[in-house]
């Protein structure tokens, strides 16, 4: 087919182009792709008139009848008797705006609160560095030490006279961010060794271990994970060693993580072609050096996609917490609506809430599929 | 005809070469027709696909359909069998005008067999399960017999052998020469071939058309779409060119590759020349 | 070409030589073996270490270990069972088997009821109408990135601000739903009943006989006998006609109202309700992705060919494309159904008490927090096994031999 081109027009595929030729004015585009056919039509009716009923009485709710301030009485308690005089009617943003401190930063002290403000910028920093392609080098793993380094710096306080501030007062988004992301970056290299050990075909009892790890894991609910690291924790550690509730709950992820990301970067290894390791093998490298340099760069790309993905579901997974009582953001939102004033808003809350988290996860889905729509194309070519 | 070139340029020169010492020249046929093409159009949306095509071909004719891509060759044989459907003029095989009729449909999906560029074998179903799917279930027969009928093409094809491999256990060429003796087991009146040798690497290539010749030996009303033009020069009684949706040019072989009446198909020539 | 001559690699006459391992950092078995003892033993310490200290804890707490507690009467309320509970006669043993059975309640309709919504939706976004496939896609979008848990505390309020009984929503007066969950009317069960389903039983039974005949039928004679008016008798007219020779008897015991709440019929709790109806919502938007992708990974070539030979559409959905795009959904969607059963224990959060939070309040009264979590684990890993398990047989049985 490509030897012959006599003339110069490219030949897309028929489906494809009658789409493209279709959307010629708004008219055409319409009778094609919204009243195709009897079926298309009712459809087409039937969706509209459920959109337009249930967006009119969400714009009523959420911004015609809403109220967003309420006045404070002379102790400095809300008094919400405007938003529950219009229950139902129209929403309370009021209580995002009053509540809106408590559920980002948790108890932090107030007048140091722009420390955990910093911390929400540095992880959204990092996690765009390191998406970006030309920072996909070994200098990307020192970005992540000095970043979380600055990240433990900022949240505890104690030098440069910052004052110190224990993790009984952290809580809110930071707390999130802090398990998800120390937890990828603990889980990271222990997942490799499991993911190399589960593949080592010359070792069957590290491999046993491996593959007992990675299936008990995967088996079990992150809360089962979670309980064991709140109720059993303690039992297993020397008697008068306290190990701290976030400690605990961080390390509970980061071996429920690591599990998951073994399976991945496990996918990794079996995607990279045979001949790569025969290659190196024949270059008499040995096998350190030429999974260090031959083997893992490669397939850590292949699998920075689901990588990404896996991540996504860490961030929303460290909503557990709630269940163990740690602060993180969903648990502030639950602790703000115990406030008596502001008890009946849990759908404002929620919403609010349910933001925070669509505004991360998006953003990141949406870069993990573009990321892989450009890898699959750099691959086909 | 039995050596394979190291060299696909060279090789498709050589395969030329031979067939015009073995001095095949096209006859034309007179008979009955079996596909009568009249007036046809197509667009998709607003691009004009097929112009005004008309074409006809009589039982045991044997056309090589020839074009630059985008020249609509591919679109008109799929018009043939309503893969597409065009918006206007008619279309009759085998005696049966192609309409919106389902019955219509049938009928001529059951005369008329078709091999695409990628072969389309159904992945899932052994060699023999593919061939003998249609006639199972489209000619009731039963299962014993279609065995039986699916290995005679098998061995024509020369691979009975891989009866109960899977598709993705052959080569390119061999399984599109299963797809030609999946074709052939409904025992079709006329076979449709679309660019099926584009698809192939240089060494397959020849396998295919080996068996493709042995077809139109027994006489098999053949329409083919083709860059091959050592197999047009043997096989074919007429060798049709397309270009942007019409038909330019038609004539024996011989004539129209020595003597192109348009620049249009002069400039096709030399391209398909030194594409080789 | 042929390959039916033998492969003299096959009648060897020497079998090879065994190797045998030298006792040398050099030789890499002696190595590889060496490795193994020592990551091994590595392990085995942090193990050994880890469960000296539970032991020693224990001890200091006066903690007796054993499963002796679960022959202990409980004392744990129960909301809702499929087995009779009597808090103050029952005992611990039952109460988890209790959870477990919770658990499976909600796993199974849950699966069945994300797979039909998931199934709905993935075709959803593969319509040629532009607004069904954006509200599908928008639907997947939003619903995959909200944690689980927060549409699960959500779906809760909502259904606790619901209307009092007495100003429930109701649908011809059969079915309510309000602050105390949907309350559904259900059949007064007679033993017409049981005779119908045991005629549908055997009905099902002689269809699948018939079809397999027809099936033998066709091979033999190339004629395919219709199955559908069998299929009809047997299934629907042979279980009418049983239940209509034995006085066709039907009452339902429908909820009624009285004083505050609803009597009679069958109730689904809010917090099951809830649990439900966020775990059917989430899954439901993976499974989209998966039908779509499943029935996007079929080439549109495979429909072409199949239409080519003049197969009918049935034919080609039943023989070429569902068989091809089953191969692709399996897999993945097997993962869903783990995920779905794992995440039905987020109902501790909201009072549904499945297996976690039952086990979680006996690890509290009794402070047997290893055999609680050892209880957890080995009911998910049970349940996580057997459906893997059973979906690799499946697997295996369907895989595509490929290159």
């Amino acid at each position: 087919m490509s030897h012959a081109t006599v003339t110069a027009e490219p030949v897309p595929t028929p489906a494809r182009l009658q789409a493209k030729v279709a959307a010629i004015g708004p008219l055409a585009w319409a009778r094609t792709n919204l009243f195709g056919s009897v079926w298309s039509t009712a459809v087409t009716l039937a969706l509209g008139y459920l959109i337009a009923r249930v967006a009119v009485s969400l714009f009523a709710w959420g911004v015609l009848h809403a109220v967003w301030s309420v006045p404070y009485g002379s102790t400095g308690i809300a008094d919400t008797s405007v938003c529950q005089n219009l229950k139902g009617i129209g929403a309370c943003w009021a209580v995002l705006g009053d509540k809106y401190r408590l559920i980002l930063f948790g108890r932090y002290p107030y007048d140091q609160q722009w420390r955990p403000a910093i911390v929400v910028l540095l992880f959204i920093g990092l996690y765009a560095v390191s998406g970006m392609r030309r920072f996909w080098r070994k200098e990307l793993a020192l970005i992540w030490i000095v970043t979380l380094t600055l990240v433990g710096i900022l949240m505890w306080g104690g030098v440069l006279g910052l004052p110190l501030v224990t993790e009984d007062y952290w809580g809110g988004l930071p707390i999130t961010l802090i398990l998800a992301t120390f937890g990828l970056a603990f889980a990271f290299p222990l997942a490799v060794l499991v993911a190399l050990g589960r593949r080592s075909t010359g070792l069957p009892a590290v491999r046993m271990l491996c593959v007992l790890y990675v299936e008990i894991i995967r088996g079990v609910p992150l809360i089962a994970v979670l309980f064991m690291a709140s109720v059993m924790f303690p039992l297993f550690m020397p008697a008068g060693v306290n190990v701290d509730k976030l400690l605990r709950a961080q390390i509970a992820f980061i071996l429920f993580a690591a599990a998951y990301l073994a399976e991945v970067i496990r996918g990794g290894l079996q995607a990279l072609p045979k001949g790569q390791s025969e290659a190196a093998d024949a270059l008499g490298l040995s096998y350190w050096k030429k999974t260090r340099l031959i083997v893992l760069p490669q397939a850590l790309r292949l699998v920075i996609p689901p990588l990404v993905n896996t991540f996504i579901g860490f961030f929303k997974d460290t909503s557990l917490v709630l269940i163990i009582g740690l602060f993180d953001l969903l648990t502030m939102g639950k602790v703000a609506l115990s406030d008596p004033p502001w008890q009946s808003f849990s759908t404002e809350v929620y919403i609010g809430l349910a933001v925070v988290y669509i505004a991360f996860c998006y953003a990141m889905s949406k870069y993990s599929r573009s990321l892989e729509r450009d890898l699959n194309r750099a691959r086909a070519r | 005809m039995t050596s394979i070139a190291p060299v696909p340029a060279e090789g498709e020169r050589q395969f030329m070469s031979q067939t015009m010492q073995n001095g095949q020249m096209a006859q034309t046929l007179a008979g009955p027709p079996a596909i009568v093409l009249d007036k046809v159009n197509k667009w998709y949306g607003a691009m004009h696909v097929l112009r005004d095509v008309s074409l006809t071909v009589t039982e045991k004719e044997r056309v090589v359909v020839c074009g630059p891509s985008g020249s609509g060759k591919s679109t008109m044989i799929r018009c043939i069998n309503r893969l597409e459907t065009h918006q206007e003029g008619r279309i009759i095989v085998d005696g049966t005008e192609l309409t919106d009729d389902l019955r219509a449909l049938d009928t001529i999906r059951r005369e008329v067999g078709m091999v695409f560029q990628s072969f389309n074998l159904f992945p899932h179903l052994t060699i023999l399960e593919n061939c003998t799917l249609a006639p199972i279930w489209v000619r009731k027969m039963p299962k014993a017999e279609a065995e039986a009928l699916a290995m005679s093409y098998l061995e024509r094809v020369k691979i009975p052998e891989q009866a109960k491999k899977y598709p993705g256990q052959l080569s390119g060429g061999q399984q599109q020469r299963v797809a030609i003796a999946r074709a052939l087991c409904m025992k079709p009146k006329i076979m449709l071939f679309d660019e099926p040798t584009s698809a192939l690497d240089p060494e397959m290539i020849k396998e295919v058309l080996d068996t493709m010749i042995g077809l139109a030996d027994d006489g098999m009303t053949m329409v083919c779409v083709t860059h091959e033009m050592g197999f047009a020069r043997q096989v074919a009684h007429r060798v049709v060119f397309m270009d942007r949706g019409e038909v330019v040019e038609s004539g024996a072989p011989g004539e129209l590759f020595e003597n192109p009446r348009t620049d249009r198909l002069k400039l096709f020539l030399s391209q398909i020349l030194r594409g080789h | 070409m042929s390959h039916a001559a033998a492969d003299p690699r096959l009648v060897t006459a020497r079998a090879a030589p065994r190797r045998r391992m030298r006792l040398s950092w050099t030789d890499p078995a002696f190595r590889a073996l060496v490795w193994q003892i020592v990551i091994v033993g590595v392990v085995a310490a942090i193990a050994w270490y880890l469960i000296r200290n539970t032991s020693e804890n224990l001890a200091a707490r006066h903690i007796a270990t054993g499963f002796g507690f679960l022959g202990r009467v409980a004392g744990i309320p129960i909301g809702e069972s499929l087995i009779a509970y009597n808090p103050s006669i029952d005992t611990y043993g039952t109460a988890l088997l209790i959870g477990v059975l919770n658990t499976l309640k909600v796993a199974v309709i849950g699966v069945i009821l994300a797979t039909i919504l998931g199934t709905v939706i993935g075709i959803g976004r593969l319509s040629k109408n532009w607004l069904l496939a954006k509200i599908t896609a928008f639907y997947v979008e939003t619903l995959r990135d909200i944690p689980l848990l927060l549409q699960l505390l959500f779906w809760y309020t909502v259904l606790q601000g619901l209307p009092v009984p007495k100003q429930a929503w109701h649908i011809g007066g059969l079915a309510f739903l309000s602050n105390r969950g949907m309350k559904l009317p259900v059949l007064d069960w007679q033993s017409a009943h049981t005779w119908a389903l045991l005629a549908f039983v055997a009905g099902t039974v002689a269809t699948v006989l018939y079809n397999k005949r027809a099936r033998r039928q066709q091979d033999a004679t190339g004629i395919r006998p219709a199955v559908w008016p069998v299929a009809l008798a047997t299934l629907i007219i042979l279980p009418l006609a049983v239940w209509a020779a034995l006085g066709a008897p039907f009452t339902l015991d429908r909820p009624v109202l009285h004083g505050f709440n609803f009597q009679g019929g069958t109730t689904l709790t809010p917090e099951y309700f809830a649990l439900l109806l966020g775990l059917v919502t989430y899954t439901a938007s993976y499974i989209a992705e998966i039908v779509r992708s499943g029935i996007q990974a079929i080439p549109q070539g495979q429909w072409e060919a199949a239409g080519a030979l003049g197969l009918r559409p049935g034919v080609v959905l039943r023989q070429i494309v569902l068989p091809q795009a089953m191969r692709v959904i399996i897999p993945p969607m097997t993962s869903q159904y783990l995920n779905l059963t794992k995440n039905s224990s987020l109902a501790v959060a909201i009072g549904f008490q499945d297996i976690v939070s039952i086990a979680n309040t006996t690890l509290n009264q009794t402070g047997q927090a290893i055999e609680g979590i050892a209880i957890i684990m080995a009911v998910y890993l049970t349940i996580s096994l057997s459906i893997s398990l059973f979906m690799n047989w499946y697997n295996a049985r369907i895989a595509l031999v490929e290159r």
